[in-house]
This record gives structure tokens, C-alpha cells and sequence, in this order.
């Protein structure tokens, strides 16, 4: 994702030209059979017919992004009207992941700049730090939000303590704790790329911005920012996408009432009442709207390259 | 005179600092509370009542120890097989990348390669139960180990590769020129030069499986569970105290695999 595709600069080494098919095929074989095929098997299943004790019946049909889209009434008689009940789930998800990916700038940039400029040697050990936190299971820091977040958990016992607050603040079940939960999950993603580009950046354009007598501000915003901003854009891509799909923390720290995709999807799935097309549909148009996002993405940054050259 | 060399200084932005450090507390803090709570010798997590290794004894005595054991080495051993499985394929593939010359694939297999990074992992889910599901496989621990080879892949493959990008080919062509064969290159030359990289690729391919919590739970049989899928279904009754064990066991795990990760890195010194 974050990284340049290997063999691309490097001088071409050919040692292994004749066995090139032999070592590529098991790679070829396991993502083709276990990633590749199983996403088109899942455009298929989109447009099958239900089956109502989970799985599907072998005939063609557009119910599952019909039932997406439009509302026809509880008998499927009446004229289609748009049905926002979905489409506000995945709008919540935009927003949440939205909230997510701001916050995480908001504390991630600062960050970034300043583990950049450290001296060469501590560097390294402030990435280190940074990058932690994210190899911990997800699952557990997802439950460890919880637990420090809800109503008589450490967080709400430290406000009162200093008498910021009188009673406790209920967080958990909001979306607030959802934001929180998905800032928390992503946050070292966006500090990595920001620093990786930071770190290239070349002093001497500040220097020079700062003799013509431009402020700190001035110089971080017009000139240190442009130069930085594919860095910027990929650590909100790397927090913004996996938030929009996130199961865990919508499920484990929003509640019932806040609701995300992940959930939607899950729920088409496990358990016995679930509509498998309808879940398959879903999926397709998270997958289609992510595949969008990386291509917009993926182009942005080319161009950026060559505008550099 | 110091108040003159921080305004010349152009670089540093007040707050930024305390902003980095407020950074850290955050990523830290909740892990910090769990660790320190599971140290907890009350029944409830809601007070603190003293020391204790109580929690840790009844995660591996207590009456539901049965159940968390068997899901820990149902974890291990996913872990361990897919973390090998991908690492040797990956070992393989960046081979086949690096050392084959240029070929009319390469951006083809590059995004194959990297296709379990690119797709939400809620949709990696998904489209692995239809697959099951379509060919007629029975959910286990076969099906899991199989969805976790495939997304170890690239995680297990991106420092092989770069660490292979590292190393200069005239070392091969050193020993082409004096009779190895291919393969005694590449077991003799090439292996022991990228062991940094592959550690690192096992390591990660490891972590990455031990932590899987959305696809297993979609893949998984019945009556299958891993560490995360156990401690999520014990969640969802609420946090207790032998959880918190269990979390900061598994937390110590992570750090330590990821430390060993990071000084073996520090040995490379081709980057």
C-alpha cells in the first residue's frame, strides 16, 4: 500500500529468469484461489436468490441491490421510492470514519514532524514506539477503549477526581466512542507516511522561506505542506479505509444505535436469518467504493512524482 | 541567547512536542489500565482492591481455562502453519520478482500479491465463506488455516522484499562465475543474506494471524475458536477480570515478537 512496488528502481537481477513461472505459481495459486477468485464468486453470489436458512438459490436476481436502493412497499407491489435505510448506514460510516481520519491528523501531523526532526539515531526508536501499539491484537485494544472509557471506568473516575466533572460522562454507546475507537485503532498509520514523507524533505526550502522573512506558519503551510501532501493523504487513506469496513469498534463501543457497514454486512452472515446476496451486495459496493478511493489515490500520487521530476 | 537559537531554529514548532507526547499517552494509556487492572485482586473490574496474580491463575486453573486453552493453541497453531506457509511462498514470489528479470506480469502479480491490503477485511470475509461455501468445503480449522496463508502473504512478503532489494546481485554473479549452481546461490548466498527479512516476514505473518479477529470468526466451524474469537464472545457479556489476564498475556506476546522484529532489523545494516 504505503510502499513503492519492489523491482521497480533497483538494478534487474535475472539469476532466476528460467525459474521465474516455478517460483511465482505457489503465490499465483494461494492468492488466486483464496483472494482472487473468492471476491468474483461474491459479485456472483450478488446476484442470486436468497436462501432463507443462510447460502443462496441458484438463479439470477437484482433483489439484494434492489433491496439496497429501493423501498416498494411491505408486499414488493408499490412504485419504488428510495430507501435511505442503508444508504444512511453507509453515510454514518463515512462520517464516523471522517471524524476518525480528522482526529488522527489532528494529533498524527505534529507527531509525524516532530519524530522527523529528531536527530538521525532516536529516530528509530520513536518509530518503534509509534508502531507498537498497532501489533497489539485489535481486539484487545479495542476492549481496552472500552474499559477505559465507560461510565465507571478510569477515565470518567480521573475527570471526577480533579473535579472536572461532577458526575460520569456516558461515552461509551455514542458515536463519539465509535470515533474514539476507530482514532485509536488507525493512529500510528497515519503518523508513518506523514514522517516517511517529512523525513525526505528538504530543510534548506524553510531555511530559504524563513530569510525572506516568512513566519513558521506561513512556511508550514505554503511550503513544508505541498511538498508533504501525498505523505498526508496516504496516512488519511490508511485510517480512512480501514475505519469505513471496521466491525470491531462500531460493535464492541457504539451499541446498538450506531451502526456501521461492517456490522450491516456481519449481520447477512452470522446466524441463520441472514441474507447472503444482500451481504454479498453490500460487500461489492464497500470493495467498489475503497477500489475508487485507491485509484483516485494511486493517480494523485503518480502525478505528484512526476511533477517532482 | 537560547530564546534567539529557537527562533532561528526553523524546524521546531512549539507544541508539537507536547502534542508527540499526548500521541503516546493515548496509544498507551488504555493498554497501560488493562495491565495494571488485571493485576486486580477484586471480583469486579469496577474497584481496585490490591494485588494480585489471582486473574492469572484462574486464566490457566479456573473453570473456563478448558475452553481459553484450547482456543490459545487452536491460535498457535494457525499461527505457526500460516506464518511458515506464507513465508516460504513469499520467500518464493520475491524471488521470482527480484531476481527474474523484467517480465510483461510483474504489475500483475504485484497486485495479487498485495490484493488482501487493498480489500476492506470485512469483504476479505465475506468472499471467503462464499468460496467455502460455493466448492463445498466444511468450515473448521482448515478453512481458517487456508484464509490465513492467503492474507500473511504480503505482510510476510514486503520486508523479504525489501530486504532482497538491499542486496547486491554481484555477490550471485560472483558465484555463477565460479561454478555454483542455482541453487547452491540461492540456498548458500541468497538465504542466508535475506535472513533479517524473512524473520521479520515470519514474525509479522504471525502476529498478523494470531490477531485475526473478522475473518476467522467468518470462516471458523462451529464450535471452532481462536484466542480472539473466545475472548470476543466473552466480551460480548462484559469485560472481566480473567479477560484482562488473557489480553495483557497476549499483549506481552505481541510487544516481545515485535521487539525480537525490530533488534533482528537493527542488525541489517544494508538499509
Amino acid at each position: 500500500m504505503a510502499t513503492s512496488a519492489p523491482g521497480g528502481k533497483a538494478a534487474v537481477s535475472n539469476t532466476y529468469q528460467k525459474a521465474r513461472t516455478w517460483l511465482l505459481l505457489p503465490s499465483w495459486l494461494v492468492l488466486g484461489s483464496l483472494s482472487l477468485i473468492p471476491v468474483i464468486l461474491m459479485l456472483v453470489y450478488s446476484f442470486l436468490t436468497k436462501e432463507f436458512r443462510g447460502g443462496v438459490i441458484w438463479d439470477f436476481s437484482l433483489s439484494a441491490y434492489d433491496q439496497f436502493f429501493f423501498d416498494r412497499g411491505l408486499f414488493g407491489d408499490e412504485p419504488p421510492t428510495i430507501d435511505w435505510t442503508y444508504i444512511s448506514i453507509f453515510w454514518r460510516s463515512f462520517w464516523q470514519a471522517g471524524v476518525a481520519t480528522l482526529l488522527s491528523l489532528a494529533i498524527g501531523f505534529p507527531t509525524a514532524y516532530f519524530i522527523a526532526t529528531r536527530p538521525v539515531r532516536t529516530r528509530a526508536i520513536w518509530v518503534f514506539l509509534i508502531t507498537i501499539p498497532y501489533w497489539v491484537n485489535l481486539l484487545i485494544r479495542t476492549v481496552s477503549m472500552k474499559f477505559l472509557l465507560r461510565d465507571q471506568g478510569p477515565l470518567n473516575e480521573a475527570l471526577i477526581a480533579i473535579g472536572l466533572i461532577d458526575s460520569p460522562l456516558q461515552i461509551v454507546n455514542t458515536n463519539l466512542a465509535v470515533q474514539l475507537g476507530l482514532f485509536y485503532s488507525y493512529l500510528p498509520f497515519m503518523v508513518l507516511p506523514i514522517y516517511a514523507a517529512v523525513e525526505r524533505y528538504d530543510f534548506s526550502l524553510s531555511e530559504a522561506a524563513a530569510d525572506l522573512y516568512a513566519s513558521k506558519w506561513v512556511t508550514l503551510r505554503r511550503i513544508l505542506l505541498p511538498v508533504v501532501k501525498p505523505g498526508v493523504i496516504a496516512g488519511c487513506i490508511l485510517v480512512f479505509v480501514p475505519s469505513l469496513g471496521s466491525f470491531l469498534a462500531p460493535d464492541l463501543l457504539g451499541g446498538a444505535k450506531n451502526y456501521m457497514i461492517g456490522s450491516l454486512i456481519e449481520e447477512q452472515f452470522k446466524g441463520n436469518a441472514g441474507n447472503w446476496p444482500f451481504g454479498a451486495a453490500a460487500s461489492m459496493i464497500l470493495l467498489t467504493i475503497v477500489l475508487i478511493i485507491l485509484i483516485v489515490f494511486a493517480q494523485q500520487q503518480s502525478r505528484h512524482e512526476q511533477a517532482r521530476v | 541567547m537560547a530564546e534567539l537559537t529557537a527562533k532561528l531554529d526553523v524546524r521546531s514548532y512549539t507544541g508539537f512536542k507536547a502534542v508527540t507526547l499526548l500521541c503516546l499517552i493515548i496509544l498507551y494509556a488504555p493498554l497501560l489500565v488493562v495491565t495494571i487492572y488485571s493485576f486486580n485482586a477484586s471480583n469486579s473490574i469496577a474497584s481496585w482492591d490490591g494485588f494480585s496474580l489471582r486473574w492469572y491463575v484462574n486464566v490457566f486453573t479456573g473453570p473456563e481455562s478448558t475452553k481459553f486453552k484450547l482456543a490459545a493453541w487452536n491460535s498457535f497453531v494457525i499461527a505457526i502453519i500460516a506464518a511458515t506457509v506464507s513465508t516460504s511462498i513469499a520467500t518464493l514470489a520475491a524471488t521470482g520478482m527480484i531476481r527474474a528479470g523484467k517480465f510483461k506480469l510483474h504489475m500483475l502479480s504485484f497486485g495479487l500479491i498485495s490484493l488482501p491490503l487493498m480489500v476492506p477485511e470485512i469483504v476479505t470475509a465475506v468472499a471467503t465463506l462464499i468460496f467455502f461455501n460455493a466448492i463445498g468445503f466444511d468450515r473448521g480449522l482448515t478453512t481458517i488455516i487456508l484464509a490465513h496463508i492467503a492474507f500473511c502473504i504480503p505482510f510476510a512478503y514486503l520486508p523479504i522484499a525489501a530486504r532482497m532489494q538491499g542486496i547486491d546481485d554481484t555477490v550471485e554473479q560472483a558465484a555463477l562465475d565460479l561454478y555454483a549452481t542455482r541453487k547452491q546461490v540461492f540456498t548458500r548466498i541468497l538465504l542466508p543474506l535475506m535472513t533479517p527479512g524473512i524473520v521479520s516476514g515470519f514474525l509479522l505473518a504471525f502476529i498478523v494471524s494470531l490477531d485475526d479477529f473478522i475473518i476467522t470468526n467468518f470462516v471458523k466451524g462451529a464450535g471452532v475458536e481462536t484466542l480472539p474469537t473466545a475472548i470476543f464472545g466473552a466480551v460480548k457479556q462484559g469485560i472481566k477480570p480473567n479477560i484482562m489476564a488473557i489480553s495483557t498475556l497476549l499483549l506481552s506476546v505481541s510487544v516481545i515478537m515485535v521487539t525480537i522484529s525490530y533488534l533482528v532489523s537493527k542488525t541489517d545494516k544494508t538499509t
